[in-house]
């Protein structure tokens, strides 16, 4: 997996950055229309997608069950029968990882083991998610507790009011705080929360202090504030990742997460790091889709490809 | 599944590639094939096929596929549409503006229910992608009939004071076949014209199909025909002499061709040209969003479009990100089939116009510039050209001077936002631009800077119907779209069309300085003027009138004068004028350009008070000019007050309009704001009627300068005394050097220096038939705006034919600047 060291913050930077709305809206738009994979490609592609999943649950409900049942689900994704007509039987098609609260890291630990998938990252939410409104020595002790319980990705969100006040030598130093927590081996994977941020223009230096405090992915959202993961802030993060990478050499990871339901529109996120970033950015260690549904809709529409049929929903096994 | 399968899916899995993402083409195959693939004229509501016409067979540029046999038109079949468009537009014109709303209406609800088949027509017609061809072409084809029936609908009481000139010729290109053809089409009809289409060759069918389209929809027969021909066939029909006006959008050199062709026979016209637009971009960009403006400016349609962005002039502190990331953008580009659902690009429309910009870009190479393409798939067989970023040239090289019309953008670097205005005007040309900066002062300043029709602020060829479209210079004029689109079609309602056939030698004509006059004394008897102060009889002092140019008299350059005789004894010289030549015209039009930057920024109040200003010093002269008037008219003393005191009404008249007339906010589909400003035209030279000297001298240069314009004004030719003696009007109210510029002499031969101008921007001429074809022909050259009125003589105490809002059309151009707005997203 790639790694961030991360630079100085560069304020220069950060304040020289400018989003034009209308102009981002008119490119998500447009590059939607431009761009589409049919049959074989399709399928091909909802695999990728696959294997680039978060799968994730989130929920003030969670327990050891449903953990469980989500860490099989992670590992054995697609129906056999259907990876076994596509050719991929024997490819060893698994999610990305999977993703719980801090609480629920041991469960998805032992659960993996069970299934045979160890290999699969877990990844943990942290730092008071999804607000962040707790005290911030609490959030550097749930990151240390949470990767001593095994986790090996740490979803942080950044304190949107940092941010919205322009604070953003705070911000930073909190990131980096927290990916100094993470220590050597786990991946920091630090959440904008973009809808709350207002502007795009937000977003973009959001994305890069993000990058130079050394998170290896930056985030759109925890699917909790009103507008998640949106074509537009999609684009505006790329493109702050692009050119980091111009500008440093160090290749950051992208998280869409909150609002991804649909087969369609994980091929679209897809088009959209192959155009903007290019083909290494629709690998896993470079792009996760945080998703908890939108399994379950490739699924059905791989059942298509293969039978020609659509599924029902109780054909196929429920996360 | 095949255990091929299996090993495609994995190698895609692990290449992650596109595939084939095909439109089906069996829609448009099975229409032509219920045409047995062979196309005939649309005439009068059937297809027309006569006999023994040579064919043209329409192919696939994307594979060089024969798609379908067309027809060459002759001239018989020119004169069958045409009258059948005279028929019909007897009907047609006298139906209520409600029906014609309901008729344009019927059409666009057609053109929805046939979109996907006419998308498909039109990409595998002329090799544009299908995603343009979809989310393009065709709804912008409903949206204008949409927004015109809108006008028919309100056309009573929007355009009371003006009526259809009677059959349209239209001619159109290749680039947007329907789309263009519509832009013509909407109007037209909407006015109560009816029309003939000519397609282009290349492009016929999706016309054809509009037509049959448009029969299906109800429109009656003979408003809307389609006939089919080569070049010269177009030019039959424009000079077709029940043809009224000729509507055209195509290269500037045809352009000029059809101003020639109809210079002087009373049609209409209006021309949109060609363009080598700039995209400007400024280091307050969000240079991203820049670079995928720049994708739609130059690669839209292959580059062949008259508004392509093809000058792109950054910055320099940005130049060299900016073109990495341009270069860095084009390698993600998609070429193939037009059919194909997710291409950037297709194929160029004929193999001619594929050698036209592979011998531009060759020249360019072997002059030493930078030829970027970058690597990526072409297929073999089709006209397919790579997008194509060239830098290392300059303001000298040809490729940035003139139009390409394909994929290849020219890139320049510029210091400041007025260097970036002045590159971006160092052009012939003038249809549109964009400027891209997130800052608002920058971005609007430029955007009134630039001679362009179009300005897109962070944006780039955006249309919609309700915004007009059309060049400045040698891009045209009149516009597409908008409200401004309907005068195009129509006339004042007081006059009537004629048709005039003069024969002029454009060579001589007007050539010869002091024509009809000798400047030689001995013409009359001598001064009798006397004054007898203390019984002491001395003569007058002497009054010569001298030209008027940059606020001051000038003797001639010539040193000649005319003498000016009284009405009622030809014996009796009231004054000598000045003759001017050629160098009085160069001065004065010099005059005008140094004042029109400081005239335009004036407040508009300042330009109305000025005006006003002029009525009062006007009327405190009011009984010496009106004695002079009737002395050398011949006209009663009466009469002659009746012209002073009118003139001061329209001086009121055009004061009141200094500050009402500047544009409107049009509503487009941007989520935004679209503003159309009525700018001046420029520099206007105006030759004025013989008839009513001072009247007509008033009526023309006062709306002319309350539009901001700056004129270079002939007189009267016979009685130019009162306009010379407004000179001292306009000294005495605060009227700045150079705004208003007055030459005596010869009319024709002056006239003929104005047109003949390259930095004269429209011509108004009021004289001889013969004077008017020459105008109108001339002007071709750098195609100015004209108005001419071929030998015929209006009545300027009429208000309806005095004033009012066709001064207004001819006074102003339209611009229209387009800014998308927003910047929060969520809370």
């Amino acid at each position: 997996m790639a790694h961030n060291p991360g630079m100085e913050l560069d304020m220069g930077w950060v304040n020289g950055a400018v989003v034009d709305l209308p102009a981002v809206n008119r490119r998500a738009a447009t590059l939607l229309t431009k761009r589409t994979v049919k049959k074989s490609w399709q399928a091909a592609w909802l695999l990728r997608a696959v294997t680039c999943i978060d799968l994730t649950t989130l929920s003030g409900d969670d327990t050891v069950t449903n953990v469980q049942r989500l860490c099989f689900k992670a590992c054995n994704p697609i129906r056999q029968d259907l990876l076994d007509a596509m050719g991929m039987g024997d490819y060893g098609i698994t999610v990305g990882a999977v993703c719980v609260y801090s609480a629920r890291v041991k469960d998805a630990v032992q659960s993996l083991k069970q299934a045979g998938g160890a290999a699969i990252p877990i990844a943990s939410v942290a730092t008071g998610f999804p607000a962040g409104q707790v005290p911030f020595e609490t959030r550097l002790k749930e990151i240390s507790m949470a990767v001593d319980l095994g986790a090996t990705e740490i979803d942080i969100v950044i304190s949107r009011d940092l941010a919205l006040s322009g604070d953003w030598g705070k911000v930073y130093d909190e990131i980096k705080a927290c990916k100094a927590a993470c220590g050597e081996n786990v991946h920091l994977k630090t959440i904008l929360g973009t809808g709350d941020l207002g502007t795009l223009t937000n977003v973009y230096k959001a994305s890069l202090v993000a990058m130079m405090a050394g998170s290896d992915f930056i985030k759109t959202s925890t699917g909790k504030e009103g507008v998640n993961a949106t074509m537009p802030v999609g684009l505006t993060m790329v493109r702050a990742i692009r050119e980091y990478f111009h500008k440093t050499g160090f290749k950051v990871g992208f998280k869409p997460a909150g609002g991804i339901r649909t087969a369609k529109d994980s091929c679209a996120w897809l088009a959209l790091m192959k155009e903007e970033l290019g083909d290494e950015w629709m690998r896993a260690d470079l792009f996760r889709i945080g998703a908890s549904s939108l399994l379950t809709d490739i699924e059905r529409q791989l059942y298509h490809f293969v039978t020609g049929r659509y599924a029902a929903a109780h054909q196929l096994p429920m996360a | 599944m095949a255990g091929n399968l299996g090993s495609e899916i994995r190698r895609i899995f692990e290449n992650m590639e596109y595939g084939p993402a095909p439109e089906s083409a069996d829609i448009a195959k099975k229409w032509l094939s219920q045409h047995k693939d062979s196309l005939g004229h649309f005439i009068n509501g059937e297809w027309v096929k006569p006999e023994n016409r040579k064919t043209y067979t329409t192919c696939s540029p994307a594979t060089g596929e024969a798609l379908a046999d067309t027809i060459q038109g002759e001239e018989e079949d020119v004169n069958l549409a045409v009258s059948c468009a005279k028929t019909a537009f007897q009907s047609w014109s006298q139906l209520p503006a409600h029906t014609r709303a309901r008729h344009l209406y019927a059409v666009a609800r057609n053109v929805q229910k046939h979109h996907r088949l006419i998308a498909v027509i039109e990409a595998l017609d002329n090799g544009k992608s299908i995603r343009e061809t979809r989310d393009c072409d065709i709804p912008l084809v409903a949206r204008h009939f949409y927004h015109y029936a809108g006008w028919a609908q309100l056309s009573d009481t929007e355009m009371r004071e003006w009526k259809p000139v009677g059959v349209v010729g239209a001619i159109v290109p290749w680039n947007f076949p329907l789309m263009l053809s519509t832009w013509k089409v909407c109007p037209a009809l909407a006015m109560g014209n009816t029309v003939v289409l000519k397609p282009a060759t290349f492009t016929r069918l999706s016309a054809l199909l509009f037509a049959e389209i448009c029969h299906e929809a109800g429109l009656p027969p003979g408003v809307f025909n389609v006939v089919t021909g080569n070049g010269s066939f177009g030019s039959k029909l424009a000079l077709h002499p029940d043809v009224d006006k000729v509507a055209f959008t195509g290269s500037t050199p045809v352009g000029q061709t059809l101003r020639r062709l109809t210079a002087g026979t009373g049609k209409k016209l209006s021309l949109e040209l060609g363009g080598k637009s700039p995209v400007i971009v400024m280091d307050t960009a969000d240079i991203d969003s820049a670079v995928e403006g720049i994708v739609d400016a130059v690669y839209f349609n292959q580059g062949q479009v008259c508004s392509a962005g093809s000058r792109l002039l950054v910055q320099e502190n940005i130049f060299d990100d900016v073109i990495q990331r341009v270069k860095e953008r084009l390698k993600h580009f998609r070429i193939g089939h037009s059919l194909d659902k997710a291409i950037d690009m297709g194929a160029i429309v004929s193999q001619a116009q594929y050698n036209t910009i592979k011998e531009y870009v060759d020249d360019a190479r072997a002059t030493g510039a930078d030829v970027f393409q970058p690597d990526i798939p072409v297929p073999a067989k089709g006209f397919y050209y790579p997008p194509t970023l060239i830098t290392n040239v300059q303001t000298v090289s040809r490729v940035v001077r003139e139009e390409i019309f394909g994929p290849v953008l020219v890139a320049l670097p510029f210091r400041t936002a007025k260097e970036a205005g002045n590159l971006g005007n160092n052009t012939n040309y003038g249809l549109a631009a964009s400027v891209w900066s997130e800052n608002l002062p920058t971005a609007l300043e430029l955007a009134i800077t630039l001679k362009a029709g179009t300005v897109w602020v962070n944006c780039h060829n955006l249309f919609d119907a309700a915004a007009g479209f059309g060049g400045y210079r040698e891009s045209g004029f009149g516009r597409d779209g908008g409200k401004e689109g309907l005068y195009e079609y129509v006339m004042p309602k007081w006059e009537q069309t004629t048709r005039h056939h003069v024969d002029i030698d454009v060579k001589t004509f007007g050539a010869s300085f002091g024509s009809g006059t000798t400047p030689t004394p001995g013409q009359g008897g001598p001064s009798k003027s006397h004054l007898c102060p203390n019984g002491i009889q001395q003569p007058l002092v002497d009054h010569t009138y001298k030209v008027y140019y940059g606020g001051a008299q000038k003797r001639p350059d010539g040193c000649y004068s005319r003498p000016i005789y009284a009405a009622h004894d030809k014996q009796t010289i009231v004054a000598y004028v000045g003759d001017s030549n050629r160098k009085d015209v160069r001065n004065a039009v010099e005059a005008a350009h140094k004042a029109a930057p400081g005239w335009g920024k004036r407040a508009a109040h300042n330009r109305a008070q000025i005006v006003y200003y002029m009525a009062e010093n006007l009327e405190l002269r009011r009984q010496e000019i009106a004695q002079r008037i009737s002395l050398l008219t011949g006209q009663t003393l009466e009469n002659s007050f009746k012209e002073v005191d009118l003139s001061i009404q329209r001086l009121f008249y055009w004061g009141a309009y200094a500050d009402k007339y500047g544009g409107n906010v049009q509503e487009t589909t941007l989520y935004g704001c679209t503003v159309c400003i009525r700018e001046p035209v420029g520099v206007v030279g105006i030759a004025c009627p013989d008839e009513f000297p001072l009247l007509g001298f008033v009526s023309l240069f006062a709306p002319a300068i309350v539009r901001a314009n700056c004129v270079v004004i002939i007189p009267s030719d016979k009685y130019p005394i009162p306009a010379l003696d407004f000179y001292q009007v306009f000294d005495t109210s605060d009227l700045p050097a150079g705004v208003v510029n007055v030459l005596s002499g010869n009319k024709d031969h002056i006239s003929k220096y104005l047109t003949e101008h390259q930095n004269v921007d429209a011509m108004w001429y009021f004289g001889s038939a013969e004077g008017s074809k020459f105008v109108e022909f001339t002007s071709a050259e750098n195609v100015k705006r004209t108005w001419v009125n071929y030998g015929k003589e209006r009545d300027w105490m009429d208000h309806d034919q005095g004033q009012g809002e066709e001064f207004l059309y001819h006074a102003t151009q339209c611009k229209n600047i387009w800014m998308p707005m927003g910047t929060t997203f969520s809370n």
